[in-house]
């Protein structure tokens, strides 16, 4: 059995978004109730959040914006840059937390008390751009994780894999020049879902050109179709480029039962992603997969899937 | 909404006695396929294409077998010897529609704009258009799309757009498109917003039909006889 980290915090509940918002805190008490019941809180090394220092936050975010946020939730606005990101005045401390206790498993895990972990954060962070918030996200937690590994633990290829059913537009703009950083996203075709990016020519610019690398899903379609993308445009990109970390953008919002979204994964078919994974990171990155969570929204679904999710880091 | 929004200002021009592959290497530099060919007093003469330049070179040039004497008898030619003089323009003060309708019907891949003197003011191409229709469709944004199927009569749009305002939702666009079925019309809002399942449960509940964007993708593929 692998030392799988658990990043929890009861706080990640206080950023309160509005009765009928679908990204809750809710959603936490679901992922929470999930580890729970199937006995596996005793298994895992529970990792309590931590304020995060501003040094990394700006390793991807503008002074400009992160003092806008921070002016926001000060000023009680009840909405910020889009009407989607409903927050109230505690958000900003929330998401530093978020980001800190990220950055607190890559410490762990490079310090080896860690194999690989699953980050229970909210709120998520794949659609923030460097000085936007975007899609109920407000700081891009992968991508400062991805900075924080490569700054201070030297580490010179990080893999991302994205499979919420969202195109990571935040992340893949902050890394689209990087060619250090690949970016791999799964999600439901943007010509029928947010946020409308994450097509299949974009491949990134620059000297990152061909460090990114996107698969539409059209909508209805599920398991089949998530293997066959995966085995064509994920798996050999990631044997040429040889990741030495994987961070995970994990979103279970492409589950057939989930509302947000019309792609039809079945609970086994995010089993099989998930294992697959592993089994790259174990060839290339010595086991090291940090799981960050994005998007899933069925309350009914999110603790199957969690607890499926934490087991195959266990056992992998 | 106006040809003069969305044309080129920055125009790379030629004057009648410019050698063809200097207008050649203009053309390569500035990535363009269409050089307008003005007088001194900046009144459009002519206009000469990419493929008016290819059509002037002896298939020699392609071939790389091309002569030191071939070249030096190209090289002689000049834009007033290749350029088409009978040029269709159009005017700044001309719509985006008209300028979408005009191009396809005289099949030309870019328009200079003049005005009532005759003087270049600029040049609209299919991708000055094309870059006004991604701004129309708002897809610069991002945002959902959802697809509703309604009965052809009026006032549908209307209960639409304010069933989604109500939930504080901005619109990106509205496509209304024709859909298959006699007396039923197809409306796309392209929704600038991430959280559209609360809007389509409530157009369901108003007795709307969602379109499955899959059945609507499959009914357009050729059928395998």
């Amino acid at each position: 059995m692998k030392k799988t980290g658990f990043l929890y915090d009861e706080r990640f509940k206080q950023h309160v978004t509005g009765p009928h918002h679908p990204e809750a805190p809710d959603r936490l008490r679901a992922v929470y109730q999930g580890i729970q019941d199937a006995g596996l809180l005793a298994k895992l090394i529970l990792i309590k959040a931590r304020r995060a220092d501003m040094e990394w936050i700006e390793t991807v975010h503008t002074k400009e914006y992160i003092q806008r946020f921070e002016a926001a939730c000060r000023s009680q606005t009840p909405v910020f840059d889009s009407p989607d990101n409903q927050m109230c005045p505690e958000t900003y401390e929330i998401a530093l937390l978020a980001v800190g206790g990220v950055l607190d498993v890559v410490h762990q895990l490079m310090a080896g008390t860690l194999d690989n972990a699953f980050c229970a954060v909210r709120p998520p962070g794949h659609h923030a751009e460097i000085d936007r918030a975007m899609g109920f996200c407000y700081f891009n937690n992968v991508a400062i994780a991805a900075r924080y590994l490569q700054k201070q633990w030297g580490i010179q290829r990080v893999g991302i894999i994205d499979f919420d059913v969202h195109h990571g537009n935040g992340t893949q703009h902050i890394f689209e020049t990087d060619p250090t950083v690949f970016y791999y996203s799964i999600h439901e075709h943007p010509t029928f879902a947010y946020p409308g990016t994450g097509r299949e020519f974009e491949y990134g610019t620059g000297a990152g050109y061909g460090f990114t690398r996107n698969s539409p899903v059209l909508p209805g379609q599920g398991d089949s179709d998530y293997r066959r993308l995966l085995e064509r445009d994920l798996f050999p990109n990631f044997d040429d480029f040889q990741p030495e970390v994987i961070l995970v953008s994990t979103g279970f919002d492409a589950h057939v039962d989930d509302y947000m979204s019309d792609i039809k994964l079945s609970t086994e078919g995010f089993s099989w992603i998930m294992e697959r994974i592993v089994a790259v990171a174990d060839r290339y990155a010595q086991g090291r997969v940090i799981s960050i969570l994005e998007g899933g929204y069925s309350l009914k679904r999110l603790p199957e899937l969690v607890k499926n999710h934490v087991e195959i880091l266990l056992n992998g | 909404m106006f040809v003069s929004k969305s044309m080129t200002r920055k125009i790379i021009t030629v004057d009648k006695e410019t050698g063809i592959f200097e207008a050649q290497s203009l053309m390569a530099q500035y990535g363009i396929r269409h050089l307008p060919v003005v007088d001194p007093d900046n009144r459009l003469i002519g206009i000469v294409t990419d493929r008016d330049i290819r059509s002037a070179l002896p298939y020699s040039f392609f071939k790389d077998t091309f002569s030191a004497q071939e070249k030096e008898k190209v090289s002689q030619l000049r834009i007033k010897d290749i350029m088409t003089t009978n040029v269709k323009t159009i005017s700044p003060t001309y719509t985006i529609p008209d300028a979408l309708l005009l191009i396809q019907e005289l099949r030309v891949g870019a328009l200079p704009v003049v005005d009532e003197q005759n003087k270049l003011r600029g040049i609209i191409s299919v991708r000055d258009l094309l870059r006004a229709f991604i701004n129309v469709l708002g897809i610069g944004e991002p945002g959902t799309l959802v697809g509703i199927l309604v009965e052809e009569k009026i006032g549908q749009l209307k209960k639409i757009v304010d069933a989604i305002t109500e939930e504080k939702v901005s619109f990106g666009s509205v496509l209304v498109a024709r859909y298959w079925e006699e007396g039923k019309r197809a409306v796309f809002p392209y929704l600038l917003t991430q959280n559209v399942a609360p809007i389509k449960r409530k157009l369901e509940n108003m007795g709307y039909t969602l379109l499955d964007p899959m059945e609507w993708y499959l009914d357009q593929l050729p059928k395998n006889e």
